[in-house]
């Protein structure tokens, strides 16, 4: 029972992952741009915070039609819709994880004639990786569900099979997106939340030691 | 009152308790001390049944407690402890009346007592009950941990190392207070604490164990006279060998933290203050800080019943013996001892009033002096 | 544009009342059914914490499923229509909720529940009394969460015929008509906005006040 061709399945794969990594590594960029800006503007980080957040609650068909009034049918809408759900988790995330830092550790590292550039590459944002990650671990998992939805205003991913098998009223058909999405983000869980692990596990033993 | 028949309780194959038999007498204060994991607090826990012995028998007058539902068997007996655990989300009178609601007491009757016994502490109630734990200081939280214990008039009181997280001033304040109640009322208190300090000045016995079984069951005196063994001297020296440097200027002896109002205070302000502070006599000093005598509380009362007052200047203060901070140490020992004083008022040589030397200051000191170390900073 | 848009909203007015209804309807439906299975389940998960910390794991993993799959898996055996749109939501909305159950009733600290149970308090005064005041702030903040995914996932709902706003959307997307696509997509946004406002304001209400000073230290 061939529901579709191997090399349709792998090129949905490979699409579905591509859509979604672009659009969370855009927001990672800008995020831990903007998470690192407000914590040095301790007094609009809640308000920006609290804008962001506003992104994250707009419903994600809502999001993706919207955008396609500006982008047009196609990939890029879903790129930049994940764009937008990502911000929140990246930017909160590495906020709180820069915040979290030790305070003697800034003590020392400037105690050693570090530079402010150099603190912040050396010491906070190697302590807020781990929390960082999770934020990122967060948003590519929404990401797969989102690029799965995108179907609906002419994405290409995943999503086409599972559409495609309702339609068709076809289970076959439908688990043939289903069951790669759930496993990719199955793994991506498993393997962040390992490297979150390891780095936190890392992290406190340097601490401690 | 309590009385362990043979208890010993283990923790899978981890012994904690081993045959311990202890007989605790109606009234009587009774001081559970001991390193930690000797099982001073398992000991006490099992009293209320928070944890059951392995083997054994706890009698709580004379009543089998495994008899007894475990949820009416802590009803009547009070339970105080280190985190004190009053609820965040209930107000001072919810707190206390706990018990009371438990045990479908009438509104107007808790209401009464949630009143009396906050009264008792010298906590005005139109100013506490309605408060919530979070905006009261740790030893205001304790105090009402206290009355908590007590809203149903249990008996025995069981109290696990009550006082440890406060700071030292407060809780000696508060164990003042708690042996006063335990006198008042003359009930029975089983008290976790590691302090010897503590242990010493609260207990009629002294109950000090290790890993599980008791070393030596005494009243203080008897323990520090007649210590049994090592283990014992040990545990009573220990802390006071910390430190070592020299008691002999009365300044590092005084309690700091003394309480005085001004001449021109208002009279109605003073009174309040001093049911805050909870003090029996004000310190009075003229707008300098200069000293001008004590009021004790009788008089205050005497004469708020005779005319209107409106400061305090306007009452004559009694003259008390002083000595100057910087007087020898033996100095105060030796004028609190002949003039049978409660306590010595310390002044510079502004005699701008600095600090206060009880009686507990000296028997601090004074073990500093026999063990070669004032502090208690334990 | 504008002109475009008020003329359709004026002309569909009456399908934009029917499907904003059938929106909240579903959502509220869906949240009140999830807090109702994850509530219970999440207190009574404390009990047994090591059992909790699994069955938690087991519905994050199911929370990625997306929501498109979740509708087609449920299809053949509940059909087309909006029983299928609840069911799926449902599902989706148990577990922040319960997460949420969890974590702010085994976060209420050991101290007051050791201080409850020996002041003679049973296991139900203690839950009432103590851990289900301290931790319903945290609760209601799982069904905010619960409520704007819930909001969100309706709008899908609309490929399974489950109705709600994600109908008009859809349309206008089909038909590449602008004002369509913004009748159903800010209605949405609107409704998930403003609930998660009034939901949030709702967490705030129920923290005992003798815990906001010390929430906000």
């Amino acid at each position: 029972m061939l529901i579709a061709d191997w090399s349709e399945i792998i090129e949905r794969i490979l699409v579905h992952f591509q859509i979604s990594v672009t659009g969370v590594a855009l927001a990672t960029v800008v995020g831990m741009i903007i998470g690192i800006t407000l914590t040095r503007f301790p007094k609009i980080a809640t308000p920006a915070l609290s804008v962001i957040e506003v992104f994250q609650t707009i419903p994600s068909l809502a999001m993706l039609s919207i955008l396609l009034i500006f982008l047009g049918l196609g990939n890029n809408t879903a790129i930049m819709a994940i764009f937008f759900y990502s911000l929140l988790p990246i930017v909160r995330n590495t906020h709180a994880g820069i915040l979290s830092v030790d305070p003697a550790l800034l003590d020392a590292g400037k105690g050693m004639g570090m530079n402010s550039f150099q603190v912040l590459f050396k010491v906070e944002i190697p302590n807020a990786i781990p929390v960082i990650l999770s934020g990122l671990r967060i948003s590519l998992i929404t990401a797969y569900g989102i690029v799965t939805i995108s179907v609906l205003v002419g994405g290409g991913g995943l999503g086409r099979f599972v559409i495609r098998g309702i339609q068709m009223q076809n289970m076959g058909v439908m688990l043939t997106g289903a069951i790669p999405i759930a496993a990719m983000a199955l793994l991506t869980d498993l393997l962040l939340n390992y490297l979150e692990k390891r780095m936190t596990r890392h992290n406190r033993s340097s601490r401690t030691a | 009152m309590v009385v362990f028949d043979n208890i010993s309780k283990s923790f899978g194959n981890n012994v904690v308790i081993q045959n311990l038999n202890l007989n605790i007498k109606r009234g009587q204060f009774a001081v559970l001390i001991g390193p930690s994991g000797c099982g001073k607090t398992t000991s006490l826990r099992m009293i209320n049944r928070l944890i059951e012995p392995t083997e054994g028998t706890i009698l709580v007058d004379e009543q089998d407690v495994s008899k007894v539902n475990p949820v009416d068997l802590r009803r009547r007996i009070g339970y105080v402890i280190q985190q004190i655990g009053l609820f965040p989300n209930m107000t001072i009178e919810q707190n206390i009346e706990v018990v009371p609601k438990l045990l479908g007491w009438p509104k107007e009757k808790r209401r009464e007592r949630v009143r009396e016994l906050l009264e008792m502490v010298g906590m005005n109630p139109l100013q506490y009950c309605n408060r919530y734990p979070s905006e009261l200081s740790g030893g205001q939280q304790q105090r009402v941990g206290v009355l908590r214990a007590l809203a149903v008039s249990p008996p025995l009181l069981l109290m696990d190392e009550p006082f440890g997280a406060l700071d030292p001033i407060t809780r000696e304040t508060l164990q003042d207070e708690i042996k006063k109640l335990q006198t008042d009322l003359g009930i029975t208190i089983v008290f976790v604490t590691h302090d010897i300090d503590e242990a010493v000045k609260l207990a009629d016995i002294i109950i000090l164990m290790k890993d599980g079984k008791v070393i030596q069951a005494a009243p203080p005196e008897e323990l520090l006279s007649n210590p049994a063994g090592d283990f014992v001297r040990e545990f009573i020296g220990k802390k006071r060998l910390r430190a070592n440097y020299d008691v002999d200027l009365v300044r590092e002896i005084m309690n700091a933290k003394v309480f005085t109002v001004t001449k021109s205070k208002g009279f109605a302000e003073s009174i309040s203050l001093m049911r805050q502070r909870n003090v029996d006599s004000l310190i009075v000093t003229d707008d300098d800080g200069k000293f001008e005598g004590v009021i004790p509380v009788e008089k205050l009362r005497e004469i708020a019943g005779k005319k209107v007052i409106n400061t305090i200047g306007e009452i004559q203060p009694e003259k008390i013996t002083t000595i100057n901070l910087n007087a020898q140490a033996r100095e105060a020992f030796d004028t609190i001892l002949q003039e049978k004083l409660p306590y010595l008022i310390v002044v510079d040589s502004k005699n701008k009033v600095r600090g206060l030397v009880t009686k507990t200051s000296l028997v601090k000191a004074l073990a500093g002096a026999v063990w070669g170390d004032n502090a208690d900073d334990e | 544009m504008m002109n475009d848009f008020l003329a359709t909203l004026h002309s569909n007015w009456d399908r934009l009342v029917g499907a904003f209804g059938a929106h909240v309807q579903i959502a509220l439906t869906a949240v009140a059914f999830g807090a109702m299975i994850a509530v219970p389940l999440g207190i009574a998960l404390t009990r047994y914490p090591k059992i909790g910390q699994k069955v938690i794991a087991v519905l994050s993993i199911l929370q990625t499923i997306p929501s498109m799959v979740m509708f087609g898996i449920l299809l053949p055996f509940t059909g087309i229509g909006r029983p299928t749109a609840i069911i799926a939501l449902t599902l989706y909305s148990i577990l922040p909720i319960l997460r949420n159950t969890y974590t702010g009733i085994s976060d209420v600290s050991d101290s007051y529940i050791d201080a409850g149970k020996g002041m003679g308090m049973n296991g139900r005064q203690i839950l009432f009394r103590v851990e289900l005041p301290i931790a319903l702030p945290v609760i209601v903040t799982g069904i905010r969460i619960s409520s704007v995914y819930i909001i969100s996932w309706a709008t899908v709902a609309t490929i399974v015929g489950g109705g709600g706003l994600g109908d008009i959307i859809f349309i206008g997307v089909a038909r590449h008509n602008h004002a369509m696509i913004l009748m159903g997509a800010i209605p949405a946004s609107l409704l998930a906005i403003t609930t998660s406002f009034i939901v949030g304001r709702i967490a705030k209400a129920v923290t005992p006040r003798g815990l906001r000073r010390e929430r906000a230290r």
